[in-house]
């Protein structure tokens, strides 16, 4: 392994993330540990749960996002493509922008239009693109996220005048046009009506067929509509999350192994 | 399909149950020794390449050159190093990392530098136990250091910023209250007034004591003059800072006091006040820093005596920072030094009163 | 069904809601009037020093008319007085004061907030607080006698190689063997570093309690693609605090205008106007007032009560206007103010 990186190149296969043994703190406390999972290319892998299981911590250790508040650790190894991006040769900014997020809350940037803001991540990372392939990528994500038909005449006016469900594309956007190797959802949907909440499991499942997506979710039926692997977790009162059962989602709902799983997919608790 | 779960739990079954070991957290480090040694390396290239030129190829003297020559240099090689190894977005993010850094030593060292000054040059002033146990009836501004002293001055100070302290707080809580608690058509008005007032420049309250007591009512200069000069600046101190303090107060135990009958005064009074004692402490003690550092406010509105009075209603009072200063323009060597020493002193109680005010808010569990 | 002639329905009364006393208490009603009286009392207080001191101006507003604010020089005694070149020297203390410390103070909340390690943060925090506190008088002694020695160096190697610029001429050899000293202390260049130690501190907190309010979900975003800390900085924070920095900055030169110890100290009183910052001499507003307060009869009284009214009615602008635009702006609607 190189001691530095060379930033910003696009893998033009679906990539494969794996976690290896992770655990993770806030502080001094213990909250998600032994979680090992294999999220396979160009498939949409699910995390499913009750609240409070550790799913997004988990999910913000695979982006190194987790790190980004103050006194949290983490332990165990995270493998994008077989590398760790963990290991000290590693720039976080790098890694940050090969595995993109969308956050539960949409935050497009209220200072920035439209298109601006589908090419916030370029102008962060600092890559260079020409205008006409600009207007290329700004296109080409937006039609990705299903939100080009409705934005296209206004690319120029602010990011923050859109409905939730548009705001939430518009950021889904952002991250696609980072050209991540892999795309982490955490819960994209939670904040959304029911109508903006289709648009986003069509664009889900499009983009699922040729990108790597880890998605968190509290709705099952949607674990089920989107994804092609799930993976339940579950902490017990004082004791940290981790994984209690992994499987393919038919499999998973159908005809769960551990008791825990099929009550909880069976809508017992939760 | 579940191959590292079946697996997992096979080789669980296999093996005899293991006591859990304890995890411990991987260090995760952002600087890479190349990091590290990119920003020495440019430190003593940077160094060397301006010890060499400095004075003999650009002819300048003077340490402040020097050290501007050595951050150009410095900058230059050390983007040159980085890019070589790095993308410009690092290259950018490192040397702006560097600047920030630079700016804080600059003000910190500023800060520091003042601190450190004046306690020095006070030195051989405050030295003497006289210097806190007489005052100058009788001592000339030349006469050494062993003779004389500041008490007339630190009395003065204490006392001024006693009355005003009396006559400031209640205005400023009342305000605050008024803004916090009250409200009403004018509330938007006065909080504008009120931050506006806070940047009042202290010579123009001032003269609006010298107009209005000195000038109509036809007060001598006296320490009560400078006292309420001093208040006119302290109210809108307290009342914003007191303002915050209310409003950080929980809105459930308004209404919880609310819910069992007690009309608003009683629930204000009994509740919401002693809830926000550390708040309102604060802002008192922010004000009196403020206050007692005024200079143009004593030399507006009092004289300068050099006797000890306590008495703030006859005779003019001295205080501290017009001490400070009468003693200054004199321009003599040992009057100097007693201007440091009372800066000194001034400067002491400063600090102290802002320990205080740091101690009651951290008591409290809030951190800024 | 009935077709013809429908009975006309009453279109259903919309609700209204009841108007209710709130039912309070005498000593309520006693407790809400005495405290909204105190609340416009800071106002009443503000009208009666623009008031009193608008009064005192009159003799002298009527004496000298318009010439009071176009005539340069402060000569009582041969009734010749006014406060243009005096205002102007208060302008440009404040222009040295808030150029000094402008990016000093934008930088080190920057520091503070993105940049530094964070257990050090609320100790920095505090160090601003406590540079604030200082009593003017001390950063003028500081700046008298520390730091006027090592200015007048720069201030000498300025008009040496850039004296040709206006702002940087002083009427003396600046190559001569022995250069004289006296030409370059006590200058509005000088003073200006010495207010800037007051303006620092003040801008400096606004700017960073306003950098601590950017919203973390906008963070996290900026951060999640990739961004470097200044990329965060660039993007999301300066944005986001523009109202606070333009605020910020405005407070301090309030601060600044009205600044009156360090001045005292420093300055050697010289009236007329001439832009050069690094040359001995000059004169502000507050300095003037202070200065000569001592001695003046109930004319020339009359005279710095009025200059101390027109530096009231600027000093409450700019404050003014800084307050409205930090609440304005969208790094205000946040803050606690």
């Amino acid at each position: 392994m190189t001691s530095t990186m060379v930033e910003g190149t696009p893998v033009t296969a679906a990539a494969s993330l794996e976690a290896v043994d992770v655990a993770a703190w806030f502080g001094s406390s213990l909250v998600i540990d032994n979680v090992n999972l294999r999220m396979q290319p160009a498939t949409v892998t699910a995390l499913i749960g009750p609240s409070g299981c550790g799913k997004s911590t988990f999910l913000r250790v695979l982006n190194r996002m987790h790190e980004a508040v103050p006194g949290a650790q983490m332990a165990g190894e995270v493998l994008l493509n077989g590398e760790d991006i963990y290991a000290p040769g590693h720039r976080v900014t790098s890694v940050r922008q090969r595995i993109g997020i969308v956050f539960q809350k949409p935050n497009p940037f209220p200072a920035m239009s439209i298109a601006d803001n589908v090419t916030a991540g370029l102008v962060l990372t600092g890559t260079r693109i020409s205008r006409h392939d600009r207007e290329t990528l700004v296109e080409e994500s937006l039609t990705r996220a299903g939100l080009w038909n409705e934005v296209k005449d206004r690319l120029e006016t602010s990011g923050s005048a859109l409905s939730g469900g548009q705001q939430q594309r518009l950021c889904i956007a952002r991250a696609l046009a980072n050209k991540p190797d892999v795309l982490l959802m955490d819960e994209p949907c939670s904040a959304l009506d029911p109508m903006s909440t289709r648009w986003i499991e069509d664009t889900i499942r499009e983009l699922g067929k040729t990108m790597t997506i880890v998605i968190v979710t509290h709705n099952l039926a949607q674990a089920v509509r989107v994804s092609q692997w799930s993976a339940f977790f579950l902490a017990d009162p004082g004791e940290p999350g981790g994984i209690v059962e992994q499987g393919s989602t038919d499999q998973l709902f159908s005809a769960p192994q551990d008791p825990r799983t099929a009550d909880y997919v069976s809508g017992g608790f939760g | 399909m579940t191959t590292l779960h079946e697996r997992g739990d096979a080789v669980a079954a296999s093996e005899a149950p293991v006591a859990p070991v304890a995890r411990t957290p991987r260090k995760i480090r952002r600087l890479t020794p190349d990091d590290w040694t990119s920003l020495a390396g440019a430190l003593l290239a940077s160094f060397a390449l301006v010890t060499l030129i400095y004075e003999h190829l650009l002819n300048l003297s003077g340490v402040l050159g020097y050290l501007v020559c050595w951050y150009a240099a410095f900058v230059v090689v050390y983007a040159t190093v980085l890019r070589m190894a790095n993308s410009r977005k690092v290259v950018i993010e490192r040397l702006v990392t560097v600047t920030l850094y630079l700016a804080a030593f600059i003000v910190v060292g500023a800060l520091l530098s003042t601190v450190v000054y004046t306690f020095a040059q006070g030195f051989h002033a405050y030295i003497h136990l006289n210097f806190f146990t007489h005052d100058m009836t009788g001592v000339s501004p030349t006469a050494p250091l062993s003779q004389g002293g500041i008490l007339h001055a630190i009395v003065g100070t204490v006392i001024e910023v006693a009355i005003a302290v009396i006559a400031s707080v209640p205005l400023g809580i009342g305000t605050a209250v008024y803004l916090s608690e009250v409200g009403g058509r004018w509330s938007q008005s006065v909080r504008t007034v009120v931050e506006a007032m806070t940047a009042l420049p202290e010579i123009l309250a001032g003269l609006f004591v010298y107009v209005v007591l000195i000038v109509y009512v036809g007060m001598p200069k006296t320490g009560l003059a400078v006292s309420l000069a001093m208040a006119v600046t302290m109210v809108p101190i307290i009342a914003r800072a007191s303002e915050v303090a209310l409003r950080v107060v929980p809105n459930g135990l308004r209404e919880a006091s609310e819910a069992l009958g007690a009309t608003h005064w009683r629930t204000v009074y009994k509740v919401v006040l002693p809830s926000a004692r550390a708040g309102l402490a604060t802002a008192t003690i922010l004000a009196v820093a403020r206050g007692i550092g005024e200079t143009a406010v004593p030399l507006i509105t009092s004289g300068a005596s050099s006797f000890l009075n306590f008495n703030p209603v006859t005779n003019p009072m001295n205080s501290l920072p017009l001490y400070i200063y009468t003693s200054y323009t004199t321009h003599e060597p040992s009057a100097v030094t007693r201007a440091f020493g009372a800066a000194s002193v001034l400067l002491a109680m400063v600090v102290v009163l802002f320990v205080v005010t740091r101690f009651l808010s951290r008591d409290k569990g809030a951190p800024r | 069904m009935s077709t013809s002639t429908p009975e006309t329905l009453e279109p259903r009364q919309s609700r209204e809601s009841r108007q209710l006393d709130p039912g309070f208490e005498r000593s309520d009603r006693i407790f809400h009037k005495a405290s909204t009286l105190i609340g416009l009392s800071t106002l009443v207080l503000t009208g009666a020093i623009g008031v009193f001191l608008g009064e005192q101006s009159i003799p002298t507003l009527s004496h000298y008319g318009l010439a009071f604010f176009t005539g340069t020089r402060w000569q009582p005694e041969i009734d010749k007085i006014g406060i243009a070149s005096v205002l102007v020297g208060t302008a440009e203390v404040a222009f040295v004061a808030v150029c000094v410390a402008f990016p000093l103070a934008i930088m080190f909340a920057l520091f503070i907030s993105d940049f530094a390690p964070r257990r050090i943060k609320s100790s920095l925090i505090s160090a601003i607080d406590l540079m604030a506190a200082v009593p003017s008088i001390i950063y003028g002694l500081w700046g008298f006698f520390l730091l006027q020695p090592k200015a007048m160096d720069l201030s000498r190697w300025l008009s040496q190689h850039f004296g040709w610029f206006f702002l940087f001429h002083v009427d003396t050899d600046p190559n001569a063997a022995v250069w004289q000293q006296s030409r370059y202390t006590s200058s509005v260049f000088i003073v200006g570093l010495a207010v800037s130690m007051m303006a620092i501190p003040l801008a400096c907190a606004v700017m960073r309690s306003v950098f601590d309010l950017t919203p973390l979900g906008e963070r996290e975003a900026a951060m999640a693609l990739g961004a470097t800390r200044w990329g965060v900085v660039r993007t999301v924070v300066l944005p986001f605090a523009k109202g606070g920095i333009i605020g910020g900055t405005m407070l301090a030169l309030g601060r600044a205008l009205g600044e009156t110890a360090a001045v005292l100290v420093i300055i050697s009183p010289a009236y007329g106007i001439n832009f050069h910052f690094l040359e001995a001499g000059g004169q502000t507003v507050s300095a003037l007032i202070a200065g000569n307060f001592g001695n003046a009869t109930k004319a020339q009284l009359s005279a710095l009560l009025t200059a101390g009214f027109v530096l009231f009615l600027i000093t409450l602008a700019v404050n003014y206007g800084a307050a409205i635009v930090i609440r304005r702006s969208r790094s205000g609607a946040a803050t606690e103010i």
